[in-house]
């Protein structure tokens, strides 16, 4: 199981592309970190992720 | 700006004196960068100067608005001037041995490095949602070595309490509720903005002092 934003998925051997593909994040506006570490936007389509990943993904919102 | 009477020395003790020796020190040898100065940034800079922190990067491309006096830093005598001008003006009137260096420029893929590489705290304090993930990716993806502390969530008049500080990476502190966006049609009101950049301030000043969690 990937652990993403704390809920257990079975993101296990997708891409990091494609499982934001299934979700409603805008890639644009987010921040992504795999096991304590960022992961840099042109990684996303490369990286795959495999069981026991823990995933956050910050979805940034306006203001300030 | 500074009081004729008031030397450096006088100040600073007046700053020991508060903070203790060892506090004020390391207060005084950060180098802090905020970006964006707006309702966040102006509130998170005004915090700084008067904690001590030894230097400030001011960075934003955009003038004093009326429609900024809301929530932002500045007075009707300052619109129409460069918001790092006017910040610059008000903080040096606060802290007159602030050491403060501004860039009138808007920050971008492109020249963020440029901007950003003499600091080692960086406050993110933009408006639009894509640019505050555009410098965050890009602060963590190239400088592994410094601190970004983001504000995201501080729209409207919710609850005071559900703004706080998450530390997302080693690097990485985010402030906020994250979830009140101005999209939504929520306005930005002095006090909630206030303590989201009072979150941000805070969290800069405890790296500062060595002190990690959030």
């Amino acid at each position: 199981m990937v652990k993403v934003n704390g809920h257990e998925t079975d993101a296990a051997g997708n891409t990091i592309s494609e499982y934001l593909t299934g979700t409603n994040y805008d890639a644009k506006r987010i921040a992504v970190e795999k096991n304590g570490e960022i992961v840099p936007k042109a990684e996303y389509e490369t990286t795959v992720l495999i069981d026991g990943d823990v995933i956050e993904i910050v979805s940034f919102v306006g203001g300030g | 700006m500074s009081h004729p009477s008031l030397d450096k020395e006088e100040f600073l003790s007046a700053l020991e004196e508060r903070h203790g020796t060892a506090l004020q020190s390391k207060f005084n040898n950060a180098a802090v960068a905020v970006c964006g100065l707006g309702g966040l940034g102006s509130n998170i800079a005004i915090s700084l100067a008067r904690a001590g922190v030894g230097k400030l990067y001011l960075i934003d491309f955009d003038k004093v608005e009326i429609s900024n006096l809301n929530r932002q830093q500045y007075a009707v005598s300052q619109l129409g001037m460069n918001k790092t001008e006017a910040l610059r003006e008000t903080l040096l009137s606060i802290a007159p041995y602030c050491e403060i260096i501004i860039h009138t420029a808007r920050i971008t893929e492109d020249n963020f490095a440029q901007l950003l590489c003499d600091a080692d705290i960086i406050c993110e304090a933009f408006d639009r949602a894509e640019a505050k993930a555009m410098l965050v990716n890009n602060v963590l993806e190239y400088f592994p070595h410094k601190f970004i502390v983001s504000g995201s969530g501080m729209a409207g008049l919710s609850s005071s309490n559900t703004i706080r500080t998450r530390r997302i990476t080693k690097r990485f502190y985010l402030c906020g509720d994250e979830i009140s966006d101005i999209s939504d049609g929520l306005g930005l009101v002095s006090a909630r903005v206030m303590i989201c950049a009072a979150h941000q301030a805070n969290m800069v000043l405890r790296i500062a002092a060595g002190e990690y969690d959030a």
